[in-house]
């Protein structure tokens, strides 16, 4: 009974979606403020059948229902229940629900957030969402039912992908998710804001916590995803530019854009067609990645079944959503003008190249994912586009971007006058050359050509960023979140360029076959392999390999990484095991049985490692800290506080 | 001229939409799963006859001859649609076909052949689903061609059809020598 019950919940939502959208599109348009009230009750009801139909799917779920036909699929009686749980996103059909879940989980808040602002744009920004959740539910029932029955059921379960049978990834989809779905907010405000045919400052105000909220999700998302990457596929990396990777790091790029753009339009009033155009596209990068993980256009380990048919639908979806606000965009833009002007040296301008260097990264990550496709297509047979392109190109808009950053926050609003921090920068840069050559050439004694430079600008970041607020704090001023929040993801985003240097620069790979008894050294450290043994868990068995390491002879620790080769899936999965060892990753990864007692293995050592998610977290956070400032609390259409929060603009400018 | 450039996204948007709607126009030909067996020596085994568990079943016994290798189960509902399809196989008695009934011991596969025919010239029985780890089996039914060398020559992943049979495993068979009767 309880999948029907849920499937019935979910038709219910659709039209309650329906509604949602009709009513709060439609509504303002003709001033009918009885339809604009009814959009807030279709919102609720819409959530109450959406976390029913959750619920019911989990719980058949937990209960080993195989008549079902995605639990038959994607479980099995022998998975732990944490598993059993998390296997509900574990695959296409349910992965969509939860991606309508949290969508509603947002509008939610932003149904409670709206009532501060006018009432009829607040039933806009709500209708739109429900033209997108009303999209995304009419796929799951027409193409991808989680709820449809196995006549007769399976006595058991085709299991969870062992390569989901992970902490990590459990938690992941979710969160990314959040930071996905997040950016339809900033898409719905865009798209409310064209349909009135107005833009102000007050707008982007709004905005700003919706889309900064989103974004620090989608950090922590795409964070946790390659943290998953590095420990449990054993392939030893933490990012493979792999299709489905790139579809998040797109709309984070794009992202991290708008969040900037928004805070010039926020606080200065210019880049209006601009910041609305980058709040459609983070949202079409969203959507586009979603279609090319469900439509099996792109081939990628991350992918999901192909089935043509959903990627029709996807694209008919795309079209109306992306190609609408899109038409909207270039109907209404250019109505809105900019008047004030700004300096070459000043903020405004340091955030444009900011913005433009962020989407030419997107851009060149665009163009490496679909150009696979693109060939393709045009029957020019299959390319494949890799690390070699990507890393390069990526590295030519990010590396001029991060010293923008370190020159950027200096910067004040309208007039430059960097000249004043002349002295101050300078200093920041030598300490950052000296702490960098340190760095490169006295503790890991080589390195490649930019390996200095990247470290230089990594600290450099990191220096002047802290230069600002303790300067407030040995003065006794106080500090805005705001500012707070910038500094620390600015910390973060050192840190990270700084850590991704000293990986990529420094890391030890080597690749062995040892028989049992036989080391090898990489590094400072020494590896000796004791053999395999069989090993036996609660629905896999495999081989348990025991390396032992040493460090100048003195013994370190043991590593015990694993094959695991799953029963009901017959996949088998790589145990990579990792040990943190002064700030150093070590990792080994069991390969072939070479026969004879001899095994391939791998070794890693990677220096840094840990602090490229650590530095993606710290980032995240600076968003969270940003968030909590009093502005996006007390901001109201009131004049009165109007004028507070210019004096907090004016404190910001100095 | 000013307003034109606001219509550039949506014309790169429109180009993007038509390269997608290629890809999706051919992507069904990518969505088959390819097996690593193909080309390769189909795997060996030993496994116990499902109507007679005192003979076995062995590969080597198979050696010679082309024959179709049909992994199937009575808890798996897409073998019971392509049941239908392997009786009318049999009928035609172009190519032995050997089923392989997998991880069924707690079901009744003897009585589930009694009540809708047997398709197959011999079973072997796989209870513990060992042996098809080693055909790379994801997931019940899956068909196998192997020649007369031991070559797994096609797989299919899913219910059986007289068009699939027809295009994909007659189309690969070598012209009968002689019609038997």
């Amino acid at each position: 009974m309880l999948p029907e019950l849920g499937q019935f919940a979910l038709i219910l939502a659709l039209l309650l979606s329906g509604l949602q959208a009709f009513f709060g599109i439609f509504g303002p348009m003709f001033a009918r403020d009885r339809w604009v009230a009814a959009v807030t009750p279709a919102v609720a009801g819409q959530f109450v059948m959406l976390a029913t139909s959750v619920a019911c799917l989990i719980y058949s779920f937990i209960s080993n229902d195989f008549s079902v036909l995605y639990i038959a699929e994607n479980s099995n009686s022998a998975l732990p229940l944490f598993y059993r749980v998390t296997a509900m996103w574990g695959a296409h059909e349910g992965s969509l629900l939860l991606w309508i879940f949290i969508l509603s989980c947002w509008t939610v808040a932003v149904s409670i957030g709206v009532s501060r602002m006018p009432v009829r744009f607040g039933a806009r920004v709500l209708g739109v969402l429900g033209v997108v959740s009303f999209g995304f539910l009419l796929f799951t029932l027409a193409t991808s039912n989680p709820f449809t029955r196995l006549d007769p059921p399976a006595p058991d379960g085709r299991d969870l992908n062992p390569v989901l049978q992970d902490p990590a990834l459990a938690i992941h989809p979710p969160i990314l998710y959040t930071g996905y779905v997040g950016f339809a907010v900033a898409f719905a405000f865009a798209c409310a804001a064209m349909l009135e045919g107005r833009l102000d400052q007050q707008w982007a105000r709004w905005t700003r916590p919706w889309t900064t909220a989103a974004w620090a999700f989608l950090s922590c998302g795409i964070a946790l995803g390659s943290w998953w990457a590095y420990y449990e596929l054993g392939w030893g990396g933490y990012w493979f530019w792999d299709p489905v990777e790139n579809a998040s790091f797109m709309p984070w790029l794009v992202g991290t854009a708008l969040i900037h753009s928004l805070a010039v339009t926020d606080k200065r009033g210019l880049f209006k067609s601009w910041t609305l155009l980058l709040a459609v596209l983070a949202f079409s990068l969203s959507l586009l990645g979603t279609f090319l993980v469900r439509s099996g256009v792109l081939v990628s380990v991350h992918s999901f079944a192909a089935d043509p048919r959903r990627g029709i639908f996807i694209l008919a979806f795309l079209v109306i959503m992306i190609g609408g606000a899109l038409t909207l965009y270039a109907w209404r833009a250019p109505k809105l003008k900019s008047q004030a002007g700004f300096d070459l040296s000043a903020r405004e301008s340091f955030l444009l190249f900011n913005n433009i260097l962020l989407v030419i990264a997107a851009a060149t990550v665009f163009a490496g994912t679909m150009a696979p496709l693109i060939s393709d297509s045009l029957g020019l047979g299959t390319l494949s586009v890799g690390a070699p392109y990507f890393n390069p190109t990526f590295m030519l808009s990010m590396l001029p971007l991060t010293a923008l950053v370190a020159l950027g926050v200096h910067a004040n609003w309208k007039r430059g006058r960097l000249s004043e921090k002349q002295r101050m920068l300078l200093l920041t840069l030598i300490a950052s050359v000296v702490l960098a050559c340190i760095t490169v050439f006295a503790i890991y004694s080589h390195g490649k050509i930019l390996t200095p430079v990247a470290a230089t600008l990594g600290i450099w970041i990191i220096l002047t960023s802290l230069v600002d607020p303790i300067d407030r704090i040995r003065r006794n001023m106080s500090l805005s979140r705001s500012v707070l929040g910038m500094t620390v993801a600015h910390i973060g985003l050192g840190l990270f360029v700084l850590s991704l240097t000293t990986v990529e620069s420094f890391t030890l790979e080597h690749d062995v076959s040892l028989a049992k008894g036989a080391s090898t050294a990489v590094g400072a450290y020494e590896f000796r392999f004791d053999g395999v043994k069989s090993i036996e868990g609660p629905n896999y068995q495999g081989v348990g390999g025991t390396v032992t390491v040493t460090r100048h002879g003195e013994p370190l620790t043991t590593l015990y990484p694993e094959k695991r080769q799953y029963y009901v899936q017959h996949t088998t999965t790589t145990e990579a095991a990792i040990e943190m060892h002064y700030g150093s990753n070590v990792l080994v990864a069991l390969g072939e049985d070479l026969g004879a007692g001899k095994w391939s293995v791998r070794i890693q050592v990677r220096p840094l490692v840990n602090f490229v998610w650590l530095a993606a977290f710290i980032m995240a956070m600076g968003g969270v800290v940003a968030l909590t400032d009093r502005r996006y609390r007390v901001a109201t259409t009131a004049g009165a506080e109007d004028t507070a929060v210019t004096g907090v603009t004016g404190e910001h400018a100095r | 001229m000013n307003r034109l450039r606001f219509l550039i996204p949506l014309g790169v948007f429109g180009l993007l939409v038509i390269v997608l709607a290629i890809g999706i126009a051919r992507s069904p030909d990518k969505g088959t799963i390819v097996s690593p067996l193909l080309g390769k020596p189909a795997p060996e085994f030993s496994l116990p006859n499902l109507l007679d568990a005192s003979q076995t079943v062995k590969s080597s016994d198979l050696r010679g001859r082309w024959y179709v290798f049909n992994v199937w189960g009575t808890w798996c509902f897409a073998c019971r649609e392509e049941h239908n399809t392997l009786l009318e196989i049999k009928h035609q008695a172009v190519v032995p076909l050997i089923g392989m009934d997998w991880k069924d011991a707690e079901n009744d596969p003897l009585g589930y052949l009694q009540q809708s025919g047997n398709p197959y010239d011999v079973i072997a029985a796989d209870k513990d689903g060992r042996a098809a780890i080693d055909w790379g089996v994801y997931g019940a039914p899956e068909t196998f061609l192997v020649n007369d060398k031991g070559i797994v020559v096609y797989k299919y992943v899913g219910a059986m059809t007289r068009q699939v049979w027809e295009k994909e495993f007659l189309s690969r068979l070598p012209p009968r020598p002689e019609s038997k009767s």
